[in-house]
């Protein structure tokens, strides 16, 4: 009711926050318009098609790149899922007096700016011999993504208390029980939402993954930058459409996870970035 | 039988001491609630028997083992939350069957152990639901139903009713004391109510700033209470101090009389408050420059007013040392 009339009084606030919404959509909003035109030539409008999505399954470089993609998302997904996970348990459990720089260690790869985080793994891997591949990718992945998770597991954790863990250790449950009948389920929600996270930042992914990707390793956003050297064509305009959808559905699904498990305690949290 | 004992228990929180060196046995059936102001160490006591603080020095038995370092999962005795602590995650019968399970009791008498503590908590048509869709009377009958299930030696609980509202709070009170009485387990009770207290103990543990005050029955703790904090914790108390003593004397004791004689003391009328089956007056004594409460019954049927001269009067035997 209050926002109604407010809108009604000041029509300044709503052209501003349309022009605010236009500014962030429009060139989304013309990619996904512009994979549908059936033309090759990207700046005039000839007619819808769905043929851009059709040519995408038979271009081998596009369906070499998503296996790749898939293969570093799956892999670097699971294992960051698994290590972010414990460092948000290990961090609660922590009383030293050196429990913030070691959180803020752990946050660290989220602030720090990509390309510093690219170059500094590729040296790191010269230096240790390592041939820049997958291998490289997957690494680079995970050290990114287990930030996020532990971000979001440990946003999950902080309203838990030590109640519950005290409660089932006194039901005569051993730590290992206290964890998989208790600690797990109430935090299951924060690990999915995210392991969703790490996979979409992984596919997503294309400053670090430049760096440290090898001649076999392109991963879908690698391929998309280098066949936008020889001009836009509207088979990436597809491409990063499928790619935009999947990205949002993921977060949708993420943050739906979120506010699924925070239901009992009738609030509802962002996911922390 | 002695069920529980503690012996020169002391604790220390970060070199900083929290209950001082004492010793307690709680006998098997008994039950014994500790009772202080927030901060005087009753609840690090609880936590120390349930296992989830350990003792800086001395040792805690239960049925004459030693039991000061085992975990908590090894002893035999439940906790009662006072948030409750519910798994959420679970429906009330999961909850209740989450301590059989870890002891991985035969199914059939893990459903056996089910129906009796939910029939002692009457929360047979709620089984099904989860915690949240509870409310706080009926989420604290499951934490005690799901203590209770495991058949303990002893019953903790800690604060179980503070956050429940006043009428609620009566009624489980004497529920508890009831289920207490049926069941004949061990219950240790904590709670700053002193009220609460009085209504539900066999003994009462008095506590402040770390120290037992007192140990005794309701009516020992309220008739003869030995220090001056146990006479002004629990119930009201007029003080007195003299040069050689510190008394008390409970405001029904003194006698409000029209006439000023000159073997008694006199005082003037400050206040008069009207509670319905008693009335106070608020009485300011000529002599020393000090007030002193009387509770009259619903059966004084004279007439008092504020500013009235009266005589005031007790007997010798009702004045309680505290102190000096």
């Amino acid at each position: 009711m209050k926002s109604n009339t407010l809108n009604r009084k000041n029509p300044l606030l709503s052209i501003h926050s349309f022009l605010m919404m236009a500014f962030i959509y429009i060139p989304v909003i013309v990619i996904i318009v512009y994979s549908f035109n059936d033309s090759r030539l990207s700046m005039s409008w000839e007619g819808f098609t769905f043929d851009w999505y059709l040519s995408l399954l038979d271009n081998r470089n596009v369906m070499e790149a998503l296996k790749n993609s898939l293969i570093i998302a799956l892999t670097s997904t699971i294992v960051s899922t698994v290590l972010g996970t414990m460092a948000a348990i290990a961090m609660r459990k922590l009383m030293s007096k050196s429990k913030g720089a070691i959180a803020g260690l752990l946050y660290m790869p989220i602030v720090v700016p990509d390309i510093i985080m690219g170059l500094s793994l590729l040296v790191l891997f010269s230096q240790l011999g390592l041939d820049l591949g997958k291998t490289t990718v997957i690494i680079a992945h995970i050290t990114f993504s287990i930030s996020y998770v532990y971000v979001i597991v440990s946003s999950r954790m902080a309203n838990m208390g030590n109640q519950l863990e005290e409660a089932a250790s006194d039901l005569g449950a051993t730590q290992w029980e206290t964890f998989r009948y208790v600690v797990l389920p109430s935090i299951w929600p924060g690990v999915i939402a995210g392991a969703l996270i790490a996979f979409t930042l992984s596919i997503d992914d294309f400053l670090i993954s430049f760096f440290v990707a090898g001649p076999n390793s392109s991963t879908l956003p690698i391929y998309i930058y280098s066949s936008v050297k020889r001009g836009i064509s509207p088979e990436i305009n597809a491409l990063c459409t499928i790619m935009i959808l999947v990205s949002v559905a993921l977060i949708i699904l993420a943050q739906w996870l979120l506010n699924r498990g925070n239901r009992e305690e009738k609030k509802t949290s962002m996911l922390p970035f | 039988m002695i069920m529980i004992r503690l012996e020169n228990v002391e604790k220390h929180f970060a070199g900083h001491p929290v209950v001082h060196p004492l010793s307690l046995k709680i006998e098997e059936g008994e039950f014994l609630t500790l009772l202080g102001p927030s901060g005087c160490g009753k609840t690090t006591i609880l936590r120390m028997i349930a296992g989830f603080e350990h003792p800086t020095s001395g040792v805690i038995t239960l049925d004459n083992e030693d039991m000061t370092y085992l975990p908590p999962n090894k002893r035999d005795l439940n906790l009662v939350f006072q948030h409750y602590a519910l798994f959420p995650h679970m429906t009330v019968e999961q909850n209740i069957q989450f301590g059989l399970k870890m002891k991985k009791l035969p199914v059939k008498e893990q459903r056996e152990r089910i129906d009796e503590a939910v029939r002692l908590t009457q929360l047979s048509a709620l089984t099904k639901r989860y915690p949240h869709q509870l409310s706080g009377g009926q989420q604290q009958r499951v934490a005690i139903a799901r203590a209770i299930a495991n058949k303990p030696k002893v019953l903790l609980l800690d604060e179980p009713l503070g956050a429940l509202d006043l009428q609620l709070r009566k009624n489980l009170q004497t529920e508890l004391k009831q289920l207490q009485r049926s069941l004949g387990i061990t219950f240790i009770y904590v709670t700053h109510d002193q009220e609460e207290a009085m209504m539900m103990s066999d003994r009462i543990v008095i506590m402040n700033n770390g120290r037992i005050e007192q140990i005794g029955t309701p009516k020992v703790i309220y008739e003869r209470p030995e220090t001056l904090f146990a006479a002004t914790f629990v119930g009201e108390n007029n003080i007195f101090h003299t040069e050689d003593r510190l008394y008390a004397v409970r405001p029904e004791k003194i006698r409000v009389h029209h006439e000023v004689t000159a073997d008694h003391q006199s005082g003037i009328i400050h206040d008069i408050v009207y509670l319905g089956n008693i009335h106070k007056l608020i009485i300011q004594l000529d002599e020393e420059q000090s007030f002193v409460t009387s509770v009259l019954d619903f059966t004084d049927q004279r007439t008092w007013e504020i500013g009235q001269s009266v005589g005031v009067y007790w007997a010798p035997q009702d004045e309680v040392t505290v102190g000096r």
